[in-house]
């Protein structure tokens, strides 16, 4: 009879569980934070950063600005420059040393304003080029389709410009934050002065782009001018690029209504503005008072394609940048020097969510991108116009004031097309995060 | 009743450049047998022949005023264009009205790109496949869009409509009705009688003249008409070149009702090609016919009325009405026997 000498002794045994227990247990609670594995976790004195704008397509001209903003961003992180904004954001982390001591470096995509590529050119980023964060974008589609990508690859997203309420709403997720506001907003803070101007007695008929940002624009628009006292006389969707506007906008005619809210954005505003404005719309009677045209989301890029056709018509924007506050008089000064021309709202969200990624970064005092969320959400900052911002942590939503603009009717050069008409306060336009559902998903992915 | 007159109204306007186009495309396809996918391009570049225009109208001196500023700390630049400085009101006046004017640019230019696109590319590909041929125009219809994009941008670039006809026509109250029931935009109104105007040039061209007769036989019978010495290529380039400057005033004509952009030609291509098919390949009256036919269908689709019936049938009732004839007529409306036929 032999006693068994390879076998596990008791004493081996206790020694493993409680060595198992140590490791399972005890560890992970001191090393959490700064052993934590993720993807892109920078070895080299660089991090990568990576920005998915439309090069092609119909908003190329808008990718186009918000590269250079991304650029000027990147810039006065590294220290180059004369900081722009890093010397009006309060609080903040950044030196203009890089982040956390490491010199920013940025890759570029071409979203073509479509899902499918958009996806691609992040997911090439992500996995090819390392970049550790993903921004850009000028569609809220696209912005959707990259966040959720994201999402699934554990990759911080700051969107650029996207305006849909399901962004933050029903498609929100962890790894997604919008700087920009949304359509809710707009309708919020667009809808009392609609009532001072037009009075509380109209009907209006509404042409939208059949997507998801035409389709929540128009429900939030809906939802403030009925609350006026408006009655909504027609809703109306419209193909996105129909091109010719006219055979949606000869029914307005003798429909009764006498205000006309455009849903749209870019190329189809540029050209349903244009061609309303040729069907006189503008200069006509309706139900005995002067018929009015309201474009709920503004921006200086297209105003400026719809030339002429843009004054006196009433709509909401992110920025602009005529604002009188300190951050936004450095950021223009910045890039008007830089490039000649004064940034758009598209510029100026991409410009923020860029410094607002590397300032978490180092208030996280790493990369990991689980830490960096946490540092971001209820996160509250100034100095980056619009007045006290907060990243509300329950939705990934920025809240900031908000600017009712016109066109204007005397402009003194090119770019100067909008007028604010009132800067809305945060209060007015505030929600409870619950009301457009989705769930935010978990920080482990 | 008023709602259907304007929509009426609106699909003539609308007809008017789907037929300019298809005529366009039939003259190619029945002279020298190409399907010419760059046809769009040439109404896009047609259309940045006003913009160019109205650049070159519009060049500014700056100068500089030191004692202001820009936000970004710049000199501010005060801008008086060229024309309005040395001409006055003259100059003023060309600007209003530089789109008709680019009618006189885009004649020229659009007949030498028509024909050295002819003469440098497609005519390699006349005896090639058809397959091969709309690879090769639609290759070269996205270069030309993309030198436009370069050199114009990526945004629509608008374009003023003289301001004499900027407003819109009472019709209603022109025809004894109240007044501001049917009102419908004058530069549309010109656009139509435009297009009917150029149809009918092109038509009587085609018929009253001995170079007409010649490609009329030309199209008929190829080679009997160069068995008797005429050299029918010459001619069929020229038709090129024709179809080059068609599609080129209609593009001029049509930048104030839609800010032309370089994308501009590839919007109007696929439906032009659905008027050519529905019309009958190579078939002249019939590309105008359908033209103005799918303008129509497609403006009164678009009525609230009808689409609270059959929602989305805007969208489709083009590609609808294109099914339906082709199975009742294969050949379209009044295509020819062999016509695209093996």
């Amino acid at each position: 009879m032999s006693e068994r000498k390879d076998g596990p002794s008791r004493r081996k045994v206790l020694k493993g569980a409680a060595a198992g227990l140590v490791t399972a247990g005890v560890a992970p609670t001191i090393f959490t934070s700064s052993a934590h594995a993720f993807r892109n976790e920078p070895t080299g004195d660089t991090v990568t950063l990576g920005f998915n704008v439309p090069q092609t397509g119909s908003y190329a001209d808008e990718g186009a600005d918000e590269l250079r903003a991304y650029q000027l961003a990147v810039e006065h992180l590294n220290g180059e420059g004369d900081g722009g904004m890093l010397n009006t954001m309060q609080p903040s982390a950044l030196k203009g040393e890089g982040i956390l001591g490491k010199k920013v470096a940025y890759v570029t995509g071409d979203t073509q304003t479509k899902s499918d590529a958009a996806r691609a050119s992040a997911k090439r980023m992500i996995e090819k080029d390392g970049a550790l964060m993903i921004s850009g974008g000028s569609s809220s589609g696209v912005a959707i389709a990259v966040q959720g990508l994201c999402q699934e690859m554990g990759t911080i997203f700051m969107a650029g410009l996207t305006h849909s309420n399901d962004t933050t709403g029903k498609d929100k997720r962890r790894y997604g934050f919008r700087h920009f506001f949304n359509a809710y907003m707009s309708g919020a803070a667009l809808g009392p002065v609609l009532g001072q101007e037009y009075g509380k007695d109209r009907r209006a008929y509404h042409l939208t782009a059949d997507y998801t940002w035409g389709w929540t624009q128009e429900e939030s628009m809906i939802n403030s001018t009925e609350a006026l006292g408006w009655e909504t006389a027609e809703t109306v969707k419209t193909p996105v690029g129909a091109g010719d506007f006219s055979q949606y906008i000869t029914p307005v005619l003798n429909s009764g209504a006498d205000v006309l809210i455009l849903n749209h954005y870019g190329r189809d505003m540029v050209n349903s503005l244009t061609q309303a404005i040729q069907f006189g719309l503008k200069d006509r009677q309706s139900n005995g008072k002067d018929f009015q045209i309201v474009v709920p989301l503004f921006s200086r890029l297209m105003a400026q394609g719809a030339g002429e056709n843009i004054k006196g018509i009433l709509g909401s924007t992110n920025w602009n940048w005529s604002l009188q506050d300190a951050g936004s008089q450095a950021f223009v000064k910045s890039f008007g020097a830089k490039y000649g021309f004064p940034p758009s709202m598209a510029a100026h969200t991409c410009y923020v969510q860029t410094l607002l990624y590397a300032d978490a970064c180092e208030r996280a005092g790493t990369f990991d991108p689980i830490q960096v969320i946490k540092a971001l959400e209820g996160h509250k900052f100034d100095g980056m116009g619009n007045g006290p911002t907060e990243y509300r942590a329950e939705d990934h939503q920025c809240f900031k004031d908000v600017l009712v603009v016109r066109g204007n009717e005397n402009p003194t050069s090119q770019f100067d097309l909008l007028n604010v008409v009132q800067q809305v306060p945060r209060s007015q336009v505030e929600y409870d995060a619950s009301i457009f559902g989705g769930d935010l998903g978990p920080y482990e992915v | 009743m008023d709602a259907i007159f304007l929509q009426f109204l609106n699909g003539l306007d609308k007809g008017g450049a789907y037929a300019l186009i298809a005529l366009g495309l039939t003259l190619v396809f029945g002279t020298l047998g190409v399907v010419n996918f760059a046809h769009g391009a040439l109404f896009m570049l047609g259309a940045f022949c006003a913009v160019t225009l109205r650049k070159l109208l519009t060049l500014e001196m700056v100068a500089t005023d030191p004692e202001k500023v820009t936000a970004w700390g710049t000199p501010l630049e005060i801008r008086t264009p060229y024309v309005e400085a040395w001409f006055g009101d003259f100059g003023a006046f060309m600007v209003d009205f530089s789109v008709p004017f680019s009618i006189l640019l885009a004649i020229p230019v659009m007949l030498v790109i028509g024909v050295v696109m002819e003469r440098g590319l497609i005519k390699h590909f006349y005896r090639r496949p058809h397959a091969e041929q709309i690879l090769v125009t639609f290759g070269l219809a996205i270069v030309l869009q993309e030198i436009i994009k370069h050199y114009f941008g990526a945004n629509p670039i608008p374009q003023p409509m003289p301001s004499a006809v900027g407003g819109a026509a009472d019709i209603g109250a022109a025809l004894g009705m109240d007044p501001n029931v049917i009102v419908y935009p004058w530069w549309r109104l010109i656009y139509f009688a435009f297009s009917v105007v150029v149809i009918g040039a092109v038509f009587a061209f085609l018929q009253f003249t001995t170079f007409g007769m010649v490609v009329r036989a030309g199209m008929a019978d190829r080679e009997t008409v160069g068995l008797i010495g005429i050299d029918i290529d010459k001619r069929f380039t020229a038709m090129f070149g024709l179809a080059a400057i068609v599609a080129g005033m209609a593009g001029v004509m049509y930048t104030p009702l839609l800010p032309p952009d370089y994308h501009l030609g590839m919007d109007f291509l696929v439906l032009s090609f659905v008027v050519v098919v529905v019309g009958g390949m190579g078939s002249l009256p019939g590309a105008v016919a359908a033209g103005f036919l799918l303008g129509i269908l497609q403006s009164l689709a678009s009525m609230t009325e009808i689409k609270a019936i059959i929602p989305g049938i805007d969208q489709i009732i083009i590609y609808l009405v294109a099914v339906i004839i082709l199975l009742v007529r294969p050949r379209g409306l009044l295509g020819r026997r062999g016509v695209m036929e093996s």
